[in-house]
């Protein structure tokens, strides 16, 4: 076989691993990849901004499941990317960042747009490469991927010298990647499964901790098949939001401190947690002293790191969540002492006592018949969708009531920073998602803040037929901020008060898109029809009650049981 | 409570920055840190210290086993372990003092290394207690000058009871 340069053999590869489509931004350093991106049928889709390239590739693999890819020139081209791929490492979202860099004679000469990006991602990415000689740049790249999808997802970044990719090579055939210090642990120990088993049977308040781990691992069908044959009241982090179905009865929607009343005093009361693919953020957990105190904790996680590292865990177990899900429904099926109706008659207290709370304490908030309540809207978009909207989120209040009130019945339906809470996320990740599924509905649900930090990424969406629609909760603030200020800081608004903000149904006329405008209730419902009916980018402004505040709310460093309800 | 960490890893370049960033990125302290390449040119090893309650030391073992080019993690215990540290000291020797510090050097079978009118550079080679022992002693006639290398550790091969 003939020789072929660096760059034709990068198009190669990605092609090898099945892109099809990736987000990248032109210069200098990678003029001739995107040369030679030409003559493959690879779309590189020309954002305004890296970092809505990095954000776009990321909500490209949430939805889909598949790696991300994000191709950016030197310099400053690799440092606007380094807020998306921190909000991917957070999130562990398998992406690949191809970053060019200066032609390696070059490099500590602090030459025209050098930049170490691989030193300044280091913390930031699961791994990452500066590839120094062309012997080494397709197995370079095909450890990239395998590192980025495998065990624990996360960002890998790849820095190829401008010379590098121009030096001619002979492409090397595919051989199976071994990397004898990566070996991710996917199966279970069984004596671990027996143990958690025979304490969940023992359990008389079990709570089911879900996380994004089982939405990475694709393994909600296993975990509803556990929580429904045990009867088993489900929990879900942001993160996991869709791994059980929301509208389902064994659901007691989000904990943590945005969480319901239900989550919330269920852990705290529970005898049991079992944690799946969760990582006992401190959002979730808040006092960690106080956090599932009655409890015994299984925590299954493909990560050894995120065991025990907040919480102390009785029964660990490192796998991958959907072989330790399968592992314990098979081990139940197997048990001549489990019947599930038995098991329900056993729980039926509990879960009692969980829809006693519910009743007590709905998710809920104080209706208006003129002023736009943001809930109302989130409310309303789902019902007008069906709840089979691909939601991506800003930050945000905006974040949390969309987390509350559009009840996700699937995985990978819900697309929102969570680690890292990246204002200026949704769009660009909603451009992936588009890119990913054309035909689907995707909403981005934005604050008027956060909207403004990609806001030019519309060009983007614009270009590429993307139909996004934008719902803007329009309260004039930096809304989150200012209800922290309000309850912990004497209401002093300091900086939170956004006095100049452009007019959105004029700012969506400019880019060619579609603008709308609610300010009562009774629009909000004809705004979001005509949005959804329209194939075009939409912005839909609704302009809501200033001061609605996201409850329940646990106030930070304080007991998951100590709510502020509505 | 101190503990020694041995870890194997990739000799790429970057490695060791990798394993030093996660130390200062996680808030881990470390108290000496030794590297060197392996037989296997390939593989480097580098013993670490670190203190910390039991706990943040096995976060810490997680934490580099993590990183994609550590190869191996051991955690080297009290009891059934050799370490060693060696120090080069400049030591003030004058007329008087002269006679103290070699007899000092001698009896933790030291070496000078390197003499002139108002001082000897001295080599020792022991345990971090050994290392201490004699910097003390060293310290009231005139320590000028000290390096060391900080511990290097290695299991024994049967252990002790
Ligand atoms: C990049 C970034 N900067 C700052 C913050 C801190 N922050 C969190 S929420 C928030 C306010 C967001 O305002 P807006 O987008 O209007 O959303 P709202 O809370 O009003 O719904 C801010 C400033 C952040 N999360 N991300
Ligand atoms: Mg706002």
């Amino acid at each position: 076989m003939g020789k072929i340069t660096g760059s034709q053999a990068i198009v190669r590869c990605l092609q090898e691993e099945g892109v099809k489509t990736i987000f990248g931004y032109p210069g200098g350093a990678v003029l001739d990849l995107f040369d030679a991106l030409m003559d493959s049928d690879i779309t590189n889709v020309l954002v305004r901004h890296e970092q809505g390239a990095v954000h776009a590739a990321d909500g490209f693999a949430r939805v889909s499941g598949e790696v991300g890819v994000a191709l950016l020139t030197s310099g400053p081209g690799a440092t606007n990317g380094v807020t998306g791929i921190a909000t991917a490492h957070m999130d562990s979202i398998p992406l690949v960042i191809l970053t060019g860099q200066v032609p390696r004679p070059l490099i500590g000469n602090d030459a025209f747009q050098e930049v170490d990006i691989v030193g300044i991602t280091r913390p930031c990415t699961k791994h990452n490469y500066l590839v120094s000689n062309v012997e080494d740049l397709v197995a370079t790249l095909r450890e990239a991927f395998h590192i980025a999808r495998t065990g624990r997802p996360g960002p890998v970044l790849v820095d190829l010298p401008k010379d590098l990719v121009a030096t001619k090579l002979t492409y090397p055939e595919k051989t199976p990647i071994h990397i004898s210090s990566y070996q991710p642990t996917y199966n279970p120990h069984p004596v671990q499964i027996e143990k958690a088993c025979r304490r969940i049977m023992k359990a008389t308040q079990p709570v089911l901790y879900v996380g994004g781990g089982v939405i990475l691992s694709n393994s909600s069908k296993e975990l509803t098949e556990l929580a429904e044959k045990l009867s088993i009241p489900v929990t879900m982090t942001l993160m996991g939001l869709g791994a059980y179905p929301g509208s389902q009865k064994l659901s007691m929607g989000m904990l943590g401190m945005h969480g319901t009343y239900t989550a919330n005093m269920a852990v705290a009361e529970s005898d049991l947690l079992i944690a799946v693919g969760a990582r006992f953020d401190d959002r979730v957990t808040g006092k960690l002293a106080d956090f599932a105190s009655k409890a015994d904790i299984i925590h299954i996680d493909i990560d050894p790191t995120s065991i025990s590292k907040n919480v102390r865990v009785d029964i660990p177990i490192v796998a991958d969540c959907k072989n330790a899900l399968t592992a314990i429904n098979k081990w139940f099926d197997a048990e001549s002492d489990f019947q599930p109706m038995e098991q329900a008659e056993r729980l039926k207290p509990w879960l009692a006592l969980t829809r006693e709370w519910t009743e007590k304490h709905p998710l809920a908030y104080k209706e208006n018949n003129t002023i736009i309540k943001p809930q109302y809207v989130i409310e309303t978009l789902h019902r007008l969708t069906g709840g089979k909207a691909i939601i991506t989120t800003e930050v945000g209040q905006n974040q949390m009531w969309a987390a509350q009130f559009y009840t996700f019945d699937y995985p990978r339906h819900f697309v929102t920073s969570g680690g890292l809470g990246t204002m200026g996320f949704g769009l660009p990740a909603a451009i992936g998602a588009q890119m990913a599924f054309p035909d689907r509905t995707v909403i981005d649900i934005a604050g008027d803040g956060s909207i403004q930090m990609n806001i030019q990424e519309l060009a983007t969406a614009k270009q590429y037929s993307c139909p996004v629609k934008i719902a803007i909760l329009n309260n004039g603030y930096l809304g989150m901020v200012r209800q922290w200020q309000e309850l912990f800081y004497n209401k002093r608004y300091a900086s939170t008060t956004m006095d100049v903000v452009p007019d959105f149904v004029e700012l969506a006329r400019a880019y060619g898109a579609v603008g709308l405008r609610a300010t009562t209730k009774s629009e909000v419902e004809p705004v979001i029809r005509e949005a959804l009916q329209t194939n075009n980018l939409v912005i839909m402004d609704f302009k809501i009650e200033r001061e609605e505040g996201v409850y329940p709310m646990v106030p930070a460093g304080k007991a998951t049981t100590e709510m502020l309800l509505v | 409570m101190k503990h020694t960490i041995s870890v194997l890893l990739q000799n790429k370049p970057g490695v060791l920055s990798r394993v030093t960033g996660l130390f200062s990125g996680r808030g881990f302290n470390i108290e000496s840190l030794c590297v060197a390449e392996t037989l296997d040119p390939k593989i480097s090893c580098l013993t670490v210290v670190s203190r910390g309650e039991d706990s943040i030391i096995e976060q810490i073992t997680k934490q580099l086993n993590k990183l994609i080019d550590v190869i191996k993690v051991t955690e080297i215990n009290d009891k059934d372990y050799v370490e060693r540290e060696m120090v080069l000291l400049r030591v003030k020797a004058e007329a008087h003092t002269r006679a103290e510090v070699l007899r000092v050097v001698d009896i933790f079978r030291g070496k000078v290394v390197d003499v002139s009118a108002k001082s000897y550079a001295i080599e020792l080679t022991g345990s971090a207690s050994k290392i201490q022992a004699v910097i003390d002693i060293l310290r009231p006639i005139g320590i000028k000058e000290i390096i060391r290398t900080g511990i290097i550790a290695m299991s024994r091969a049967t252990k002790t009871k």
